[in-house]
């Protein structure tokens, strides 16, 4: 059973935005006293996932909430924008693919670096991103 | 508009980057070291990082993109000071920096740079030598 405890919206729209919105996250991780690797990952993971929104779909909103499950406290990161959406998610899921000229590296890298991952999408409608870090795990 | 200083010191060119990245300055730095190598005839490339907390997929590239532009115009790279976290995150990430060196701290940085250069002009001499023979 995972509770929410907190909830904080943020919009993502310009490329100051994203350094608010990573202050923001880095803040929620060092309140409930995440390990610095754990913090580190997680801001990397963010700093993945906003750049596919700001890249492929012109920014969204990403919500920043603080979940809790028996004894363990986490962060949970959900990015949801309206963009042209992800038709093949296997592929996007797949290390070195990419639509775009990146490494593709960003979706399956990100997934190793969180502790649940979840993605959904459709084409012409936008793509929604959750990923969950705990504390200490 | 923010920009990370580079400086010169003889042969080379040190920067320390003292903000966290994000896109755009990570794209200007690139530009601009890849000028001064150019402008300045440096042999070597010395980019502490010992200050950024995230290196991610974008910032990563841009550090291998920099050593493989210096590469060509005759210079060497050295990352120094990456933090242990960032090193973690790098590898799970999947993303190992093949073909940038680095070295724990500046001084091991510059050592290193020292070395990597005398072995090449080193090679250099041998080639003149080799040159001379033959002519002879």
């Amino acid at each position: 059973m995972t509770l929410s405890l907190s909830k904080d919206t943020i919009q993502v729209l310009k490329e100051q935005d994203v350094v608010f919105l990573k202050n923001r996250v880095k803040e929620t991780a060092v309140k409930i006293k995440m390990g610095l690797v754990n913090q580190t990952r997680l801001l990397t993971a963010c700093s993945e996932l906003v750049r596919n929104m700001m890249r492929y779909a012109d920014g969204g909103v990403c919500i920043i909430e603080v979940v809790s499950s028996g004894r363990n406290n986490g962060v949970r990161l959900t990015f949801s924008d309206r963009g042209p959406g992800i038709a093949d998610i296997q592929a996007a899921m797949r290390d070195g693919f990419s639509t775009g000229k990146s490494l593709g590296l960003g979706l399956p890298g990100t997934k190793r670096l969180v502790n649940e991952f979840e993605i959904k999408s459709k084409v012409g409608e936008g793509t929604v991103v959750t990923i969950l870090k705990w504390a200490n795990g | 508009m923010d920009k990370i200083p580079i400086l010169r010191m003889g042969a080379y060119l040190l920067v320390t980057i003292q903000v966290d990245l994000y896109d755009r300055l990570a794209l200007n730095l690139e530009a601009d070291l890849v000028q001064m190598v150019n402008k300045t005839s440096a042999k070597g490339v010395l980019i502490d990082i010992s200050a950024v907390s995230i290196v991610d997929s974008f910032m990563g590239r841009i550090i291998g993109n920099i050593a493989s532009m210096s590469k060509i115009l005759d210079a060497e790279t050295v990352v120094v000071g990456m933090q242990p976290a960032v090193a973690i995150t790098l590898i799970e990430l999947g993303l190992p920096l093949k073909g940038v060196h680095t070295a724990l701290d500046m001084e091991k940085g510059m050592n290193l740079l020292k070395s990597m250069i005398d072995s090449t002009e080193d090679d250099a001499d041998e080639d003149q030598t080799a040159d001379d023979l033959i002519t002879e």
